[in-house]
């Protein structure tokens, strides 16, 4: 495989698009389309990833306070085995946009080279920030992104 | 013979296998604990030190990492 095709996509383009089951119970489809206009933090997660587990109540913190200003948060789950994804959301419970993708045709889509990784989306459906791995004082540089993007 | 020769395919094409490449979001089974090299990140590093300083040398030994190349 050449470098070139291991490169993760890049902000400025647009962003894939993305049509999932929803992971809360009723399983309505959750499309990225459907969120145009407002701000995305699109993260792709698993249960078995320990940043995973610090980005949750980060997340969850950023969507609630900036969730009024057209701030949501759609994470997509790449377990294999749902239960595991339900035990950990148990753990850490939040209230933004949950799908799953058991495919993998949406990671493949955004060309992620690890887990987490999350893709800053602006109203106007661009990737603005690839954002690879989490740790714990990440939070407030994202934030920033955050309001620079809801602020245009 | 030709039969030694089916084998030998047969043994190829086995092989082949482990040419899989894993995806970054395949990786769950790879990072439960008992796939790790080292289980136990402290373990690991207390055997390197004693190793080190009875051997006089230092290096070679594995860490411990999450399987999702982000740890």
């Amino acid at each position: 495989m050449s470098l070139a095709a291991q490169a993760a996509l890049q902000p400025g383009e647009p962003a894939p698009a993305v049509s999932l089951p929803s992971l809360a119970p009723g399983g309505e489809v959750i499309s990225l389309a459907a969120l145009r206009g407002k701000v995305v933090y699109l993260d792709f997660w698993a249960s078995w990833c320990g940043p995973c587990r610090i980005s949750f109540p980060q997340l969850e913190q950023l969507r609630q306070e900036l969730g009024p200003q057209g701030f949501e948060v759609l994470a997509i789950n790449l377990d294999e085995h749902q239960a595991d994804a339900d035990k950990f959301l148990a753990e850490v419970p939040v209230s933004y946009l949950l799908a799953r993708d058991t495919s993998g045709d949406s990671p493949r889509a955004y060309q992620i080279l690890g887990m987490p990784t999350g893709f800053l989306i602006d109203r106007e459906g661009n990737v603005r920030l690839v954002h690879n791995g989490y740790r714990k004082s990440d939070g407030a540089a994202l934030r920033d992104h955050i309001l620079e993007v809801l602020g245009e | 013979m030709n039969v030694l020769r089916c084998l030998v395919c047969l043994l190829l094409a086995f092989g082949l296998c482990a040419c899989e490449t894993v995806e970054p979001w395949e990786r769950g089974a790879l990072a439960k604990r008992e796939m790790q090299w080292a289980p136990d990140a402290m373990e690991i590093s207390l055997q390197a030190q004693i190793n080190a300083s009875k051997e006089a040398s230092s290096g070679g030994m594995g860490a411990a990492g999450g399987g999702c190349g982000c740890n």
